[in-house]
């Protein structure tokens, strides 16, 4: 499995891996994305779901499947690719981009909780 | 095995590098550069998120978005995806010709989705839904703009690139090239995905 890899990165050097994709995995990806965009849009604009937290949580979920499919099938990502450093940065940076946006989201929640109008002061140990 | 070793000083570094090929590391360095990337655009969706429902008494993201402007402005984003990968395909099979076709429908695409998003700024601009209205459009300007940029600048890159391989046709400098702007491509469409559904479907449903 790992020998045709090597020998393509050696040989060829320009595209520094073995996975080009090929024209039935970019149309498939492609497929793919019309659906996982087409269906979050339909689900605002229609209104189908009753609640706005469930909707939230459907084009949330289709938003994640999404990138993955892109990642999969555009940007050819894989556990192999540059012997799985390029995987490795990708891990390491979605942990950061998960730190940085909970943690924001999280962390000004509760500070405009308490910094709300009206709120009274003297009653704060 | 062990009475040679003992034998033998202990070499502790190469006394010679092993060869790489020149460039063999711009794919990888170039991914790095993309996910630095990457923390940008979270820093600005965090942003986002933090400020989306600060108004100030200005116009909400109902009043302002209109869904199918957007729904087409990301077919064409997607199009333009779709469009590269066949110039990526071509250019593995060598046509020169082909490539530069493929390229310059991307770049179409691509110049279509800059212009549409132009046209939305300046449709809410002149409605009075300037980034200084609000801090819920401080953010989105930000964040939206940031991304257009980089595509406009992604455009540039099409456009050099497209002039490169017709003087030097495609030789490795110059896969490797197309291959870092197709990273670059396809990375942005990654971002448009959050983009659609963070600021534009979230901000229907506030």
């Amino acid at each position: 499995m790992s020998a045709p890899a090597h020998d393509d990165h050696a040989a060829g050097g320009s595209a520094g891996g073995a996975n080009h994709g090929s024209l039935r995995s970019y149309l498939t990806g492609f497929i793919l994305s019309v659906f996982l965009t087409a269906v979050p849009f339909w689900l605002v604009m229609t209104g189908v779901l009753d609640s706005k937290i469930a909707t939230e949580v459907a084009i949330t979920t289709f938003a994640i499947v999404q990138i993955t499919v892109h990642m999969v099938y555009f940007l050819h990502m894989n556990t192999r690719l540059e012997d799985g450093w390029s995987f490795l940065a990708l891990i390491f940076t979605l942990i950061l981009v998960v730190i940085a946006l909970v943690g924001s989201l999280w962390i000004i929640y509760h500070l405009n909780a308490n910094m709300m109008p009206g709120m009274d002061m003297s009653q704060v140990p | 095995m062990s009475e040679n070793t003992a034998v033998e000083a202990p070499i502790f570094c190469l006394s010679e590098e092993h060869e790489h090929a020149p460039g063999g590391s711009t794919l990888l360095g170039f991914w790095i550069y993309l996910m630095s990337d990457c923390l940008l655009f979270a820093a600005l969706f965090a942003t986002y998120g933090v400020l989306g429902g600060s108004y100030a008494g200005g116009p909400s993201p109902k009043e302002l978005f209109e869904l199918p402007l957007v729904a087409v402005n990301t077919s064409m984003l997607l199009l333009s995806s779709i469009t590269y990968g066949f110039a990526m395909l071509a250019t593995y099979k060598g046509r020169v010709l082909a490539t530069q076709g493929w390229l310059l429908v991307t770049a179409l695409f691509g110049l279509a989705f800059v212009g549409i998003e132009l046209y939305e700024f300046a449709h809410m601009i002149h409605d009075g839904a300037t980034p200084q209205r609000s801090a819920f459009l401080s953010a989105f300007f930000t964040l939206v703009s940031t991304h257009g940029l980089h595509v406009t600048v992604g455009l540039i890159w099409m456009a050099t690139l497209m002039v490169q391989v017709g003087r030097r046709g495609l030789i490795s400098e110059n896969v490797r090239r197309l291959a870092c702007l197709s990273m670059f491509w396809h990375f942005l469409d990654v971002i448009w995905i959050g983009v659609f559904t963070f600021v534009y479907l979230g901000g229907m449903l506030r």
